[in-house]
Parts: C-alpha cells; sequence; structure tokens
C-alpha cells in the first residue's frame, strides 16, 4: 500500500506472504468449544492446516506461542465519521485504529454529513475501505437525514447488502415511525438497531441524573429516558415480530426490560460498551469533557446489571461505540462538548482487565459478545477455525500489561476515557483478506 | 487588618470555585475578614493598598448587574488593578473559546480571574488549565460561593451566630447556584437546611447534599430562624415546570400574610435581582424582617476578604 503510514497501526507491520504459520498460539473458539495449542498454517486467505504442518508448506512464520487466536473480533458500533468530519477520523485512520484493537470488522453508524441514506455513500465508504484487512459493514440511516421524518429506500439499501439500520445518536421519537420502520426491516430480514432515549425527557442533559448530577449543577440524564424507550421499541418489536437490538444499553432496568422481552420470545437483542461497565458517573466530578458519552455513564448497580447481563447473555454483543471528536472540541465547557470517546484500540484490554480476570465473565463469553454475536446481528456469516475455512483471526496477548497514553493512539482522535489506565490484554495482530498485519 | 501584624490569613486559598468541601476554619476565616473590611468600607476613605500590584481580571460570560459591579468595588477598594470582560452567550459563538479567551488575557500578566459563565464548571475547567488563581462568581447551577459567602457573613451577623441555625431555602432549588453554595457552606458550619420549592424545581437526590426538601411552606416558615428566597426565572412557567406565576406566588412565594401567622420573627434574605409579586411580595422585601440591602453591602466585603486570602498570599503568607 502507498499509505500505509495512515493505515497500519504505529509500530506495525503488513504481510501479504500467500503462506503464513501462526505458530504455537492457542487456537480458541468457544462457538466449537475449540481450545488448543497448534500451529495453524494459512494459504491465499484459507486456513490449509492445523496441528500438524506439513514439511513442504514453506511459509512466513509468525510466533504466536503464548498467544490466543481467536475469531477475527467485530465491533457493530462504530463512528468512522467519513463523509464529512475527516478532522475527527477517516476510514482508513478508524481501521486501524480496529486493528489496532484486534478487530478484523466494524460496522460504522450513519451520523456521517450527507448521512448515510443512500446507496452511494454506502458506496462510497466501501470503497474507502477497499484493500484493508479490517471490513467495513456500513448501517444505513433509518430515516432519511436521521431526521425521524421518512424511511430511507431500505430496499434499495438492503439490496447492495447493508444488512441493518439505525439512526444512531438520534432516536426515533414517533412511535408509529418506529413500527413502520420495524415493518420494513422485518420485511427486508435486516436489524433495526436504536439509541434508545426519550428526547423529551433529555433535552439539555449532559450527565447522568441523580445525585451527582444535583451535586454538580448539571442537567439530568435519566435512566427512565432509555427505559420507556426500550420498553416501547420492545413492545413495537413484539408487535410487528421485527429484530430490534438495543444499541449502548446503560441502565439496570434496560437490562432487566430485555431479558424479559427474551423469555417471551420477542426478538430482542442489547449491547454495553466497555465504558458503561466500568466507568461511574462520579468521575465527572472535575467536568473533564472526556467522560462526556451518551448514554451517559450511570451508577454502580447499572455496572453490575450490565455485567450481569453479559454474563448470561442477556446482553448479546460488546460494541465500543467509538466516537471520535477532535482535541479542540472536546476541550471546552462542559456542556458545549461533543458526547462521544473512542473505544476501539482499549475494548478488549478493559474487558479483560475488568471482566475477565475478575472473574465476572468467561473469556469464551468476552469473545463470543466481541466476535460471534455481532457478526450474527449483522447476518455476517460465522468464522470458523477449521480447515478449509477462509482465515479471519484476531491474535492476542492476554498477558500484555500496558498503559493507555491518548497521544499514543491509532485513531485520529485521542478523546479516551482510559488514558493512564494500567490494562491487561492487547492485541498482537490481525489476518482477514488474505493479509496479515501485526506487531514488528 | 491590613495594619496590624498579627492578622496574617492563616488560610490558604489557590482558588474559590465552591464551598463545596471547604473547611470550618476557612469559611470562618473568610467570614472574619469580610468583617474587617466592612469596617474598611465605612471609613472616610475606603480603599486599603492590600492589593496594590495584583492584577484581576473580570470575565463576565453571562448577564449580571450587581456581581460584577460588587466585584469590581471591592477590587478597587483594595488597590487592586482591574480590567472586565463582559459578554453574553457562549464563547464559542464568538468563534473563540473559553480557554483561548482567557488564555490570552493571562499572557499578558493578570494574577486573578473572576469568572461568570451560563456553563456549570467553567470555572473548574479554567483553574485545571492556566495559572491563575480563579474565582468562581456563579457557574451555571453549580455554585456561587461569594454569594453564599454573603448571605452567611449577613446571618452571622443578624443572628450571632450559625452554628444550630435553621435555614429555610425557597424556590427554585434544581436551578440555582445560589442553593448549591448556601447548602454547602451552612452546612459546614453547623447550621441546618431544609429547601422547599415545587418537587418539579427540585433536583433529584438533593437530599445526598445533606439538605431535605419540604414542600409545604408554611411547614418550612415555622421551622427556620431565616429563610433564602430564591429568584424564579420566567421562563419556568413557558418550560411546562410550574403551571403560573399566580400559583407559584400563591403556594411558594413569601407573602405578609405567611410572616404573620408566624409566632417568631425570622430572617428574610434574597439574592436579587428579585421578582416582586412573584417569589416575594413588595411588603416583605421591603419589611421589617428584611436584610437583602445588608446583602449586598456585604457583598462587596465578603469578595474584598476572598481576593485577599487568595491573591494576597504570596505577600502576606510568608
Amino acid at each position: 500500500m502507498s499509505n500505509n503510514q495512515h493505515t497500519l497501526p504505529a509500530g506495525w507491520r503488513e504481510s501479504v506472504a500467500h503462506r503464513i504459520i501462526l505458530k504455537g498460539g492457542r487456537l480458541f473458539h468457544p462457538g466449537s468449544e475449540l481450545d488448543q495449542i497448534a500451529d495453524l498454517a494459512i494459504q491465499d486467505g484459507c486456513i490449509k492446516h492445523i496441528g500438524s504442518i506439513p514439511s513442504d508448506f514453506q511459509g512466513e512464520t509468525v510466533n504466536c506461542e503464548g498467544l490466543l487466536i481467536t475469531p477475527g473480533l467485530y465491533d457493530m458500533h462504530v463512528h468512522l465519521r467519513e463523509p464529512g468530519f475527516e478532522h475527527k477520523e477517516t476510514v482508513r485512520t478508524g481501521c486501524s485504529a480496529a486493528a489496532a484493537g484486534g478487530f478484523t470488522g466494524i460496522a460504522c453508524m450513519p451520523n456521517t454529513n450527507p448521512s448515510t441514506d443512500n446507496p452511494g455513500i454506502v458506496e462510497f465508504i466501501r470503497n474507502q475501505a477497499k484493500g484493508l484487512p479490517v471490513d467495513v459493514d456500513p448501517i444505513a440511516a433509518t430515516t432519511k437525514g436521521r431526521k425521524g421524518e421518512t424511511l430511507t429506500e431500505m430496499s434499495e439499501l438492503a439490496a447492495t447488502g447493508v444488512t441493518a439500520f439505525s439512526d444512531d445518536g438520534s432516536p426515533i421519537a414517533s412511535a408509529d415511525l418506529m413500527r413502520r420502520a420495524l415493518e420494513y426491516t422485518n420485511m427486508l430480514g435486516a436489524l433495526l438497531i436504536e439509541h434508545c432515549e426519550e428526547p423529551t425527557m433529555t433535552v439539555g442533559s449532559i450527565m447522568h441524573e441523580g445525585a451527582v448530577s444535583t451535586r454538580l449543577g448539571l442537567t439530568g440524564w435519566p435512566a427512565v429516558a432509555e427505559e420507556i424507550a426500550i420498553e416501547r421499541n420492545i413492545q413495537l418489536a413484539e408487535y410487528t415480530g421485527a429484530r430490534l437490538h438495543c444499541a449502548h444499553v446503560s441502565t439496570a432496568r434496560g437490562v432487566e426490560l430485555i431479558r424479559n422481552a427474551k423469555k417471551r420470545g420477542v426478538r430482542v437483542t442489547g449491547e454495553a460498551t466497555p465504558h458503561h461497565v466500568s466507568l461511574e458517573c462520579s468521575i465527572l466530578e472535575h467536568y473533564d469533557s472526556e467522560y462526556k458519552v451518551n448514554p451517559p455513564l450511570r451508577e454502580s448497580k447499572d455496572i453490575e446489571a450490565l455485567i450481569a447481563g453479559l454474563a448470561d447473555g442477556t446482553i448479546d454483543a460488546i460494541a465500543t461505540d467509538h466516537a471520535p471528536h477532535a482535541h479542540d472540541e472536546k476541550e471546552v465547557e462542559l456542556a458545549l462538548a461533543p458526547f462521544g470517546m473512542v473505544g476501539l484500540e482499549t475494548a478488549f484490554g478493559v474487558i479483560l482487565t475488568e471482566l475477565v480476570n475478575t472473574g465476572r465473565i468467561s473469556l469464551a463469553r468476552a469473545i463470543d459478545a466481541m466476535s460471534t454475536q455481532p457478526r450474527r446481528l449483522m447476518s455476517l456469516p460465522d468464522v470458523s477455525l477449521e480447515v478449509g475455512s477462509e482465515a479471519n483471526l484476531s491474535i492476542m496477548d492476554l498477558n500484555e500489561q500496558w498503559t493507555v497514553e491518548r497521544d499514543t493512539l491509532n485513531s485520529k482522535s485521542h478523546n479516551t476515557p482510559f488514558h493512564g489506565w494500567k490494562l491487561t490484554g492487547r492485541a498482537r495482530g490481525i489476518y482477514n483478506n488474505s493479509k496479515y498485519w501485526g506487531r514488528k | 487588618m491590613t495594619n496590624s501584624t498579627e492578622a496574617k490569613p492563616i488560610v490558604k486559598l489557590n482558588h474559590l470555585l465552591g464551598l463545596d468541601g471547604i473547611s470550618r476554619e476557612a469559611i470562618t476565616e473568610i467570614l472574619d475578614s469580610a468583617d474587617t473590611f466592612l469596617g474598611v468600607l465605612e471609613r472616610p476613605i475606603p480603599k486599603v493598598p492590600s492589593l496594590r500590584g495584583v492584577t484581576v481580571a473580570n470575565f463576565f460570560f453571562e448577564n449580571s448587574t450587581r456581581t460584577k459591579i460588587s466585584f469590581e468595588l471591592a477590587e478597587k477598594r483594595m488597590s487592586a488593578d482591574t480590567i472586565s470582560f463582559a459578554t453574553s452567550g457562549s464563547s464559542v459563538s464568538k468563534g473563540e473559546t473559553l480557554l483561548d479567551t482567557v488564555r490570552n488575557i493571562e499572557a499578558m500578566k493578570i494574577d486573578v480571574v473572576v469568572i461568570r459563565h451560563s456553563a456549570s464548571g467553567a470555572p473548574r475547567f479554567l483553574a485545571d488549565r492556566i495559572e491563575s488563581a480563579v474565582i468562581n462568581a456563579g457557574d451555571g447551577q453549580h455554585e456561587h460561593p461569594t454569594q453564599g459567602l454573603l448571605d452567611m457573613m449577613t446571618l452571622r451577623r443578624k443572628v450571632g451566630r450559625l452554628e444550630g441555625l435553621n435555614v429555610l431555602i425557597l424556590g427554585d432549588i434544581a436551578h440555582s447556584r445560589v442553593a448549591r453554595s448556601n447548602i454547602h457552606g451552612l452546612l459546614a458550619m453547623g447550621a441546618n437546611v431544609k429547601v422547599c420549592g415545587p418537587a418539579t424545581l427540585m433536583p433529584r437526590d438533593i437530599e445526598t447534599l445533606g439538605a431535605e426538601p419540604i414542600f409545604d411552606l408554611d411547614e418550612g416558615l415555622e421551622w427556620c430562624d431565616a429563610v433564602n428566597v430564591l429568584r424564579l426565572q420566567l421562563e419556568r412557567q413557558k418550560s411546562g415546570e410550574i403551571p403560573s406565576l399566580r400559583e407559584y406566588n400563591r403556594t411558594f412565594g413569601l407573602t405578609r400574610a405567611r410572616l404573620e401567622r408566624l409566632t417568631k420573627e425570622i430572617v428574610v434574605m434574597h439574592p436579587g435581582p428579585m421578582n416582586r409579586g412573584v417569589e416575594i411580595d413588595s411588603d416583605v422585601a421591603d419589611g421589617p424582617y428584611s436584610v437583602i440591602l445588608n446583602q449586598v453591602t456585604h457583598g462587596v466585603a465578603v469578595r474584598m476578604a476572598v481576593l485577599y486570602l487568595i491573591s494576597g498570599r504570596e505577600r502576606f503568607v510568608e
């Protein structure tokens, strides 16, 4: 690639060798209960051998001793900002951050400018991602211009390969329009992803409503505004039979509503972000806009419920809601700062450190929630670690200890809430689309 | 105190961002100093050289008349060099960020920044990023510490103590920075605080600050030794938070009839500006229990004390 400097994560290299041997790694695929240390040989993007590699299979060898090799991680909630906000992120820089985080695929949200509400923009984003090992699946807008007024031409968008629709960031206020959106996506077999927020209750809201917002004098974003929206959308999903996915669930009762709906057979799913399972709203004490995010950081009881929901599968997926913003946009009074934080490069480390290594969820569930489940929700084929299947792999070091430094992030924006955190677990490389990218 | 050798401040203030977390000793020190400076204001030449050579920049990013004039007067009475910058609306809408605006003025060598801003936390945001000392002159719905201090000074001078005093804060608690500073300061000084107002203007979990919410004004007046009446922003009616100004006055307005039903005298305060006939009736505001104009006078003395304890620190704490 001529412009690799903007594509590869810092300190990484690219290999397009026809044959690659990943030597001595721990092959881990929760779906097929695979967990064994074995060599893995890839030829032209396809898994050729597992275990004993024939002596005549000559290729580039990557030492994977002590490393975990899993189906490629997938993040179904990313803001790539292109087109329109290239000063925050581009498809290329976002994919570089994704690779650095160990992801081989991401779904990007349509709040671009112009918004991703027509096949032309979808095609543009796909073109920008061409040739990269990180797959980019654009999520198209539910409504034209994300204005919540009329549906996008979903049938035509679906024909170009779009499998999910969302107005993420702008909740659909009208219950009737939400019903129509669910009916239409259901007809197409697509997923409707909704940012669940009752907008009349969150005008001017900055942070979670409660003791801390009262002390800091900040307009509250009450948990009930999320719960009302989740419940309304569940009822509509139940009535229409459609597939509803609740983005970034942040409240304890939200988890409970999804759990109960699933029990009675509603086709509803949910995702949680690494920041919502690891940060409490009291961290806003100094009015630091790095912690301003929508939905907002909540209380410890919400964190507990989200983790329990992840553990029992109520919350299907872990997604980052990677939302880059330029430094000067964030470095303002809290009320004026935009919502959002980057998350691609810290997601795995935060989940491993805070949830897996503390015994809250299993490693198998973490990989399932970061790989298998989001792919299924996006109607993508399962990835497997079997001879003959396409190689789509993440190579992770479960033992590497590192400190998050905002200035060394590969994302174009550095608005991480985890600056200075000591994390355990980090990506060492990925293999996808017949390419290996990994640390030198 | 400026000509006394034993009056060196014992409390070191780097900034004054709020009364949340401030010690009883610090508040006492400020109030004691303010009492002294009140004496200065009554001299024939009401001016002392305490802040000679100190440059204070007043940034008022939100409309203010009395607080701005009060700070400017306090600075002049202390012989500080002052500049004032006033603009309404967000700084961003003017094309320059708050931080850039303040850093530019700071580059011209100033010592103290006084800031009034509509965004909660703006003074903290600056204090974490600039060299100058920062004094919060009111930030959004967060705090207005010099108002809290002048209210306490007024009460202490009127009643003689703060310890054990029952203070009722009345009105729009949710949007009031004055309420928060009063709650924190009064509790630190050993007073008891209750808040009273319509449920729609009562912030969530207010009791976690240590102030019990009540919704019956007469019960509150019966309980208290002093009532601090907050200004009701008239747009609360439009936003649907109260049914009407008329109903507000009848339910939560401080009227003469309510005061006359009491078997005792209570102190009546208001941070201003008043909406006469809404949260307070004229015959109460101008009546015998009112200390509202004293509050304004004490505001200058309290701000002199705060400026002295902050910017006099290198020169006097040695």
